[in-house]
């Protein structure tokens, strides 16, 4: 990280590797998590907040245990992302930005990912899943 | 016409896990030319010669950049590799950094060498953390070899943000703050990252440096086309039998790439630079693809004549009023109010005058929009209302029609609408 001589900017440049480490830890960034990192940096929690409420990769309140996130642009949308779509929302019985009951799973619809030549394209946590089709759907989840 | 492969030239052609392999290849040559047989202005005098020009979509002349921040006076300087690929329909950067790390990384060498950087940061966005591993472990080898020793690289992981791909929004985010638009001057070859001078390159850009320095200038401006040396490398996706990246001298024409080897037929139309990019018919087809013409980013998307336009354009603008950072009005409620109308006109509740307002919006978003993000957001759109006017006026009537025949009881938009 950058050797800078105020202490503030030091505290400002951990932020984002912070936030990333807690978020690997729980999942998401509670309040507690939040006030801690702001402890951690020097910076008010107020400042904490916002960025973590900027990066769509940061969420500040709880997910599912597994992250399912189905890219809805153009290039994946013209492969019938929509299809992908309905048939997560059919198998696990919650619709996009909402968690299952057992806390496993939780599904949103993300901007493009970079798979566009596999488009349709999902990420469930860290693992691509290119050229879906419907059918492949309850396969892959079963796998969680 | 077929492929010219420079940038892409050691793609697959070596491991990316092992140096020995990229060295065998020729690897570091340009770098270790650089630095026992070049002064530093030397290097930014022949990458200005070359006439290479950022391959991130802007298309400025590289080589002034560098000479900005060379001739700045500073404690510290920095180099940012732009890798924060979030352009709808690119992934040539990361086939790139998947391929040839070591590519990327001997680039980098060269422009701290140049530009005077103690310091570079690769900036990766997060969709791409599982390259991470990757690049640390290429750059641990390049320091063994001794080719590091004027500056140190770390890789630093976005949080998933478009906007962080605008450089004073990314150097924000490296900051610890919301990647947000920076106000301009200063530019970031005077006073960028913790206000030092700054570098920001995009990594194909970074990647035909080695090329250019092993080789001469004269062999880099040899190509192309009088404003747009050397090749480019573009994501072809949607309506193509082979979806991929390809690398094509600069000026070939669009329909070699997206017909010749990407295999579209019955074409539409063509989004060329993503999200923001130009559409054009299929009657444009024989456009050369150049900086004079059209580019970007080298995100060329494919529409057959199945497609409905108003239905691609309006998917856009949903991406980018989400991706909107919000700290200028015109952009944050400009994108947020064509995607509304979009809304309307996709669901068949379009009204007489969206047209007029699609068009006086897309003038404000494009003069008083802090960054390229609102400047050009209407792009598409305003490429669409010139190209495929008739849809739009179609729609309209459509929508007026059914108002007075269900009697106001509009129809409801189709489920999932984006």
């Amino acid at each position: 990280m950058g050797k800078e001589t105020s202490s503030i900017s030091n505290g400002r440049a951990e932020l984002l590797p912070l936030l990333k480490r807690e978020l690997s830890k729980n999942g998401y960034l509670s309040k507690e998590v939040m006030s801690g990192v702001a402890e951690q940096t020097g910076l008010p929690l107020n400042e904490v907040y916002g960025v973590a409420t900027f990066y769509a990769y940061l969420p500040v309140s709880k997910t599912g245990k597994n992250v399912i996130k189905v890219c809805g642009s153009v290039p994946c949308d013209l492969k019938d992302a929509q299809a992908v779509i309905g048939s997560i929302q059919k198998e696990l019985g919650i619709a996009p930005g909402e968690a299952t009951a057992d806390g496993k799973f939780s599904f949103e619809l993300v901007s493009c990912i970079g798979a566009c030549d596999q488009a349709p394209a999902m990420v469930i946590n860290d693992q691509l899943y290119g050229n879906l089709t419907p059918e492949r759907i309850a396969e892959i989840l079963k796998s969680y | 016409m077929a492929e010219k492969r420079i940038v892409l030239g050691n793609c697959g052609a070596y491991e990316p896990q092992n140096i020995e392999t990229y060295l065998a290849r020729g690897g570091f040559k340009g770098f270790v030319k650089a630095r026992d047989k070049m002064k530093p202005k030397a290097i930014v005098d022949e990458v200005k010669k070359s006439g290479l020009t950022g391959r991130g979509g802007a298309g400025f002349d590289c080589g002034l950049k560098w000479e900005l921040a060379r001739n700045a006076r500073a404690k510290k300087k920095y180099l940012i590799c732009n890798a924060d690929e979030g352009e709808v329909g690119t992934f040539k950067d990361k086939y790139i950094l998947s391929k040839d790390p070591f590519g990327l990384i001997e680039g980098m060498c060269i422009a701290g060498l140049a530009i005077g950087a103690q310091e570079a940061y690769i900036y990766l966005r997060a969709e791409y953390h599982f390259l991470n591993d990757t690049l640390c472990y290429a750059i641990t080898q390049v320091k063994e070899k001794g080719f590091l020793k004027h500056m140190d690289i770390h890789v630093f992981e976005g949080a998933g943000a478009y906007i962080c791909g605008e450089e004073s929004a990314l150097m924000d985010s490296i900051e610890g703050k919301r990647g947000e638009s920076r106000y301009k001057p200063p530019y970031p070859p005077t006073r960028g990252l913790w206000n030092m001078p700054t570098i920001i390159n995009n990594v194909e850009t970074l990647m035909n440096v080695p090329h250019i320095t092993a080789n001469g200038a004269a062999w880099f401006s040899a190509m192309g086309t009088v404003r747009s040396k050397g090749t480019k490398v573009f994501s072809v996706s949607g309506d193509v039998k082979k979806p991929g990246v390809y690398e094509l001298e600069m000026g070939s024409s669009l329909k070699e790439l997206v017909v010749d080897l990407a295999g579209a037929e019955d074409i539409k139309a063509v989004q060329i630079g993503g999200s923001t990019g130009n559409i054009l018919p299929a009657s444009l087809l024989d456009t050369p693809l150049s900086y004079e013409t059209y580019l970007g980013s080298g995100a060329v998307v494919v529409f057959n004549t199945g497609r409905d336009i108003i239905d691609i354009v309006g998917n856009n603008m949903h991406f980018l009023s989400e991706e909107s950072c919000g700290k200028c009005t015109p952009c944050r409620e400009g994108t947020e109010v064509m995607m509304e109308i979009f809304g309307r006109l996709r669901g068949l509740e379009g009204a007489q005058g969206d047209i007029n307002a699609l068009e006086d919006l897309a003038k404000t978003m494009a003069v008083a929009s802090l960054c390229g993000l609102g400047q050009a957001a209407a792009v598409p759109v305003l490429d669409s209302l010139k190209y495929f006017r008739d849809e739009y006026i179609d729609r309209i009537d459509q929508s007026l029609f059914l108002r007075s025949y269900l009697g106001g009881e509009m129809s409801k938009p189709r489920e999932g609408i984006r």
